[in-house]
């Protein structure tokens, strides 16, 4: 009811490889996330899905069939976009309703499932307004409902959550969450933010250059990554990297999570001076300099006093540090 | 930037706007303040205000009575807003093709479609005439439209084309997805977008086609679609001309041009397109 496959799917403008040999299949009911530095592809990835972009070579299948020529309204599908793509001149009924009254639907059966879906979305007040009146919230919101109302196989989200604020951003995360609790639809959503794919994903995709990194459970590319750009990654704050031949272990780099380094006073295994202490209430970074290491972040639950400048030394915990090669991936210990 | 400095800056701003507005207007209002006085008072003291000596409305009843004024005045206005029609239409279709389709040889069109802007429609004049004489449509306004058309295809293409590219593809992607035809979402979406660029090309082309007296003396000189600007010369002759009817009939002349730019600038000023995306 909403499996999507792709077969060797390539992209390339002229001479320009945007997306190489990409192989993957997302199942029915699953909520699947792209992410990626910028430039990486997974958003055209997501437009070939929709139909917006050509396919150079490769097959796109939607529930098994092929789908490389078929037009975006007819793969029954809708995509949220981070711009919102209101239409300006239309209050939010009718930007809901367009595309089924396109496709023909009676006007009550369309006024009918327009209201179910703004009264999920505590939409019903401001139905016969125009996208202009609205705020960015709202209106990501009415650009959900028009895609809701669709009742499509899949949804597509192109970085939906980029133009709010902080606030609303986990406001409106949770509740993509829950919608795709509550309607069970397979969902692809594009986003280079690794927070919104560890809190949504079931399953996350990792993307650089038009490759496919590796693709896995949130926790499994967490606890279990392929290589130093998946490590780099995933996980705020971002992964240390430390120099392996100056800590005398095997490999090129050693890598260790910030929550995973111990730091003391008067001994350890790396000595460097703090250089920048950020306090978060709940738990506290410490940003280290050592050499050849460059800096290193340390990340304590609670309140910690530390004053910059001071010598201090850290430990990585070796049971949970990572291992990479200098081709970058991972070596096996 | 203190507070005194800055009264000195925008004084200085308005003078200098003020004084041009002036400029600008000084002949529009010496044609209209001189169409209504007498043929006396033009001579001796143009520029004072019709007194009630000197009021006279004789211009305007000789342009009314002589000559076919209303048809004259009628086939301006079908020739300039049908020329004006297609102009946007077609401009407007071109530039959202050029902006919106990737295709072999898009830059070269482009080009090639701008090309016109620096070479004068005028030059053509005789293969234009030999063309209408072969299509048998000398004598008609289809005959100036047509020209008009093209002379004005060029400018609207280049400027659309730039404000085409503006609109936002998600904004025609998420139409794509809904099922709209891809005219549909060049009439309903991309159109109202650029509805300010469109005023701005409007005006410019509707000026000079209002005001052309080359094409209509050369391409349609007949009594049945003489325009306004051409129907206006028999008041000015070899020897004597007639300033109350020349000048009654330039007032008259400049009305619709004034209407149709207040229906374009507030085109300019509307801001129906907030809120669309982001």
């Amino acid at each position: 009811m909403g499996n999507l496959t792709l077969d060797k799917v390539c992209k390339s403008f002229g001479t320009v490889d945007v997306i190489r040999e990409v192989d993957l299949t997302v199942n029915d009911g699953e909520f699947c996330v792209f992410v990626g530095p910028s430039g990486c592809g997974k958003s055209t990835l997501l437009r070939m899905i929709a139909g917006l972009e050509d396919i150079t070579s490769g097959e796109v299948k939607i529930d098994g069939a092929v789908v490389n020529t078929t037009p975006p309204s007819q793969r029954e599908i809708a995509m949220v976009f981070q711009s919102y793509a209101l239409y300006p001149h239309l209050n939010v009924r009718d930007n809901m309703g367009l595309g089924l009254k396109q496709a023909g639907q009676p006007r009550a059966q369309v006024t009918q499932t327009v209201d179910r879906a703004a009264k999920m979305l505590d939409l019903d007040a401001y139905l016969t307004r125009r996208p202009a009146e609205l705020s960015g919230g709202q209106r990501q919101r009415v650009a959900i409902g028009r895609a809701i109302v669709r009742k499509p196989k899949l949804f597509l989200f192109d970085e939906p959550l980029s133009n709010l604020d902080a606030a609303l951003r986990v406001q409106t995360r949770i509740e993509i969450a829950n919608l795709h609790r509550e309607l069970g639809a397979t969902m692809i959503y594009v986003t280079h933010d690794q927070v919104e794919a560890m809190t949504l994903a079931d399953r996350i995709v990792v993307l650089r250059d038009g490759r496919i990194e590796q693709v896995g459970a949130p926790m499994e590319l967490y606890k279990n990554p392929a290589n130093e750009f998946v490590a780099g990654f995933i996980g705020s704050p971002k992964m240390n990297f430390l120099d392996a031949p100056a800590l005398g272990v095997a490999g090129k780099s050693l890598g260790i999570r910030p929550e995973h380094l111990t730091l003391s006073q008067d001994k350890g295994m790396i000595e460097g001076r703090i250089s920048h202490v950020e306090q978060l209430g709940g738990e506290t970074l410490i940003y280290l300099r050592a050499d050849p290491h460059g800096l290193i972040t340390v990340r304590l639950f609670g309140e910690h006093a530390a004053e910059i400048n001071d010598r201090a030394f850290v430990t990585p915990d070796m049971a949970r540090a990572f291992h990479f090669g200098a081709d970058g991936q991972r070596l096996s210990m | 930037m203190s507070a005194r400095a800055n009264i000195l800056r925008s004084s200085a701003a308005h003078a200098i706007l003020i004084a041009y507005t002036v400029l600008a207007l000084y002949p529009v209002v010496l044609i209209v303040i001189n169409s209504m006085k007498s043929r006396r008072a033009i001579f001796n003291d143009p520029l004072s205000l019709p007194t009630r000596e000197t009021f006279d409305l004789v211009g305007f009843h000789t342009v009314l009575e002589q000559g076919n004024f209303l048809l004259y005045f009628q086939n301006s206005m079908i020739v300039t807003v049908a020329s004006l029609f297609f102009v946007l239409l077609f401009g407007a279709m071109a530039a959202f093709a050029l902006a919106e389709y990737r295709f072999r040889g898009n830059l070269l069109m482009a080009l090639y479609l701008a090309l016109g802007i620096m070479i004068p429609i005028r030059l053509g004049t005789v293969a234009i005439l030999e063309i209408m004489v072969a299509a048998n449509l000398v004598n008609t306004l289809t005959a100036l439209i047509l020209v008009y058309t093209a002379q004005g295809l060029p400018l609207a293409v280049f400027i659309l084309s730039e404000f085409m590219r503006q609109v936002s593809d998600d904004l025609k992607n998420a139409a794509r997805i809904d099922g709209l035809s891809e005219y549909r979402i060049f009439f309903t979406i991309a159109l109202p977008l650029v509805r300010p660029a469109m005023a701005t090309v409007g005006v410019f082309t509707m000026i000079p086609i209002w005001n052309d007296l080359w094409f209509p003396l050369i391409l349609a000189p007949g009594e049945a679609t003489k325009t306004l600007t051409l129907g206006s010369q028999i008041f000015l002759g070899q020897y004597v001309t007639n300033w109350n009817a020349v000048l009654a009939a330039l007032t008259l002349a400049i009305f619709p041009v004034v209407v149709l730019y207040l229906i374009f600038s507030r085109q300019l000023i509307r801001g129906i397109t907030k809120g669309a995306v982001k």
